[in-house]
């Protein structure tokens, strides 16, 4: 069982080969380039590298967001047309729980997010139960001093994970204090063998089924819905 | 022994997701275009992200058709091509990775097309190039003459300077409050109005063959301004009228002279705006007194489609051309 994982839903671009639940390889930078330019000549690279052809592959697994629209597109775009030619299945998987399982053996809240400008978070929380990560708070795009607040009236330790932290290091420790756990920046990025891992405990949708977790609406479609809503309420 | 090229055609440069399969680069086996103009009406015009998200949405339900109705397997197809510019980037970029994806899938050639190239490319789905030729392209982008001397050879001899006649044809629509997309309203309008304001026409310098029709569309804005502050009504399918003599007399003039100047044994007729039938008239007049055939595609190939982006795919693949693994979007790239 050949299985190619692939994440380009934020700045990481990680691709993981994993053979009978083994990883046995991945790829994995963290720099602000081009993903559409990189991803192909990436997962050909690795391919070659571990001697597996695209034929011989049995599953496809793609982080399919929240992040950046563009990245999440590029992954999805590579991930859906590949496991179509092949005809085998595609399963996707949140970025927010890829990022999670950096945090396999904390014992507490697990709290995974993204900046999405102003002030504004994509994040989840969860706890490890039972193996895997049982979800606490759902994904939202939301204010982080919302969540930070909400996360205070907790009483269990919180551990964050975001290739973000920096933005946010000052409010989190400011309003949460010793109740938060920030480990050191290589812990901040998602492993792509680790979409197998959350990909392995998902059924796969029909692969035209599969689309984006934006987590948004696109912003013109939110001014016209608002816009609808007044209308409405004007007559 | 196979002696015909298949070619696998994708193209998502604005709001039509399209899938084609075209047979050594004259014959159509399949061509599927999943519109998303229904979607982006509401907003008045194209909006980027919503294309990029219906694009990566619609994708394989294209592909699947366009094989399904091409009745063959992947071992018949010889290459991929797809348009990698110019184009909105977000949504190039979604026909560009599924063309890397499925080249690397079924170990494919990969092959980049230029959109232009591709509008070019249509009429030979209808009748077999004769060269030097001289192509007309109009459309919500571009408004070119290009000469070509032979299979995927182009040559751009005018372009225009600022906004493309399509453009210029949605800027009037919008003053005129008709839904968008514009032009085939004022396509309509326009026949049922007289030609009888004096818009300007933009000759540009002698000789030159370059377009500009920013000036026509301030012109058509202060008409309708002045006019108002008069208390006048102008009938709109005057104005219509008018705008369309001003945009059709420069556009076929240029090309006709050019047609003279160069030669050449056809002129195609490329693009959206190809569909406008004063455009479409105008041409025939002009060029019925000549020897030289004027080609127009039916209009389900003037519009956007893979068909034509699999045509001229199918030359630079018999020409060797290649694209590798890094083949990017480029919402600028430039015919050549
Ligand atoms: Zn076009």
């Amino acid at each position: 069982m050949n299985i190619l994982a692939i994440d380009t839903s934020n700045q990481v671009l990680g691709i993981a080969i994993v053979k009978d639940n083994k990883p046995i390889g991945e790829m994995k930078t963290n720099i602000a380039k081009n993903h559409s330019v990189r991803l192909m000549p990436a997962i050909d690279q690795l391919m070659r590298d571990v001697s597996i052809t695209p034929d011989e592959l049995d599953q496809i697994v793609v982080a399919k967001g929240p992040g950046s629209y563009t990245g999440v597109r590029i992954g999805l775009a590579t991930a859906k047309s590949m496991a179509w030619a092949l005809e085998i299945p595609v399963i996707g998987v949140s970025s927010l729980e890829v990022l999670a399982y950096q945090g396999r053996f904390f014992n507490g809240y697990i709290c995974p997010f993204f900046d999405a400008r102003r002030g504004l978070v994509y994040s989840a929380v969860y706890e490890w139960k039972n193996g895997q990560p049982e979800v606490v708070y759902k994904e939202e795009n939301l204010l982080m001093a919302d969540l930070l607040e909400n996360l205070a009236q907790e009483d269990k330790p919180v551990l964050f994970l975001s290739p973000d932290i920096d933005i946010y290091m000052d409010a989190i420790n400011t309003q949460l204090g010793k109740q938060a756990v920030i480990p050191e920046l290589a812990f901040h990025v998602a492993d792509a063998s680790h979409l197998v891992l959350a990909g392995t405990r998902k059924q796969a949708e029909p692969t035209h089924a599969l689309t984006p977790n934006y987590l948004r609406l696109a912003e013109a479609e939110a001014k016209w819905l608002k816009q609808q809503k007044e209308q409405q309420n004007n007559e | 022994m196979k002696n015909d090229t298949i070619i696998l055609g994708i193209e998502t440069s604005c709001d039509e997701t399209a899938v084609a399969i075209v047979k050594n680069g004259t014959t159509i086996v399949s061509n599927v275009v999943a519109s998303q103009i229904e979607s982006h009406k509401r907003f008045g015009g194209v909006v980027p992200e919503i294309a990029s998200r219906h694009h990566v949405e619609q994708m394989t339900l294209v592909l699947e058709e366009a094989f399904a109705k091409a009745e063959l397997t992947w071992d018949e197809i010889d290459a991929i091509a797809v348009t990698e510019g110019p184009g909105l980037v977000g949504a190039l970029l979604i026909g560009v990775n599924t063309a890397k994806a499925l080249a690397f899938a079924k170990q494919k050639p990969l092959v980049g097309v230029h959109h232009i190239a591709g509008h070019i490319y249509a009429n030979r789905l209808e009748t077999e190039f004769q060269f030097p030729l001289l192509a007309l392209i109009v459309s919500g982008g571009h408004t070119e003459l290009v000469l070509m001397k032979e299979h995927g050879s182009y040559e751009v001899i005018g372009e225009t300077r600022d906004d493309a006649a399509g453009e210029a044809y949605d800027k009037v629509a919008r003053m005129l409050s008709l839904p968008y997309p514009g032009g085939p309203q004022i396509d309509r309008l326009a026949a049922e109005g007289e030609a009888n304001i004096n818009f300007p026409r933009a000759w540009l310098e002698e000789g030159s063959y370059d377009f500009s029709f920013s000036g026509l569309k301030s012109s058509v804005i202060n008409t309708i301004h002045n006019a108002s502050q008069r208390g006048e009504e102008l009938k709109s399918q005057d104005i219509a009228a008018s705008f369309q003599s001003s945009v059709v007399d420069v556009l076929v003039s240029k090309t006709l002279r050019a047609a003279k100047e160069y030669k050449v044994k056809q002129v195609i007729v490329a693009g959206g705006v190809a569909a406008n039938s004063g455009l479409r008239n105008a041409l025939k007049d002009a060029f019925a007194d000549t020897e030289v055939p004027l080609l127009i595609p039916p209009l389900k190939l003037c519009t956007d489609n893979a068909a034509m982006i699999a045509a001229a795919g199918t030359i630079a693949y018999e020409q060797g051309k290649r694209a590798s693994w890094d083949l990017n979007a480029n919402p600028s790239l430039i015919l050549e």
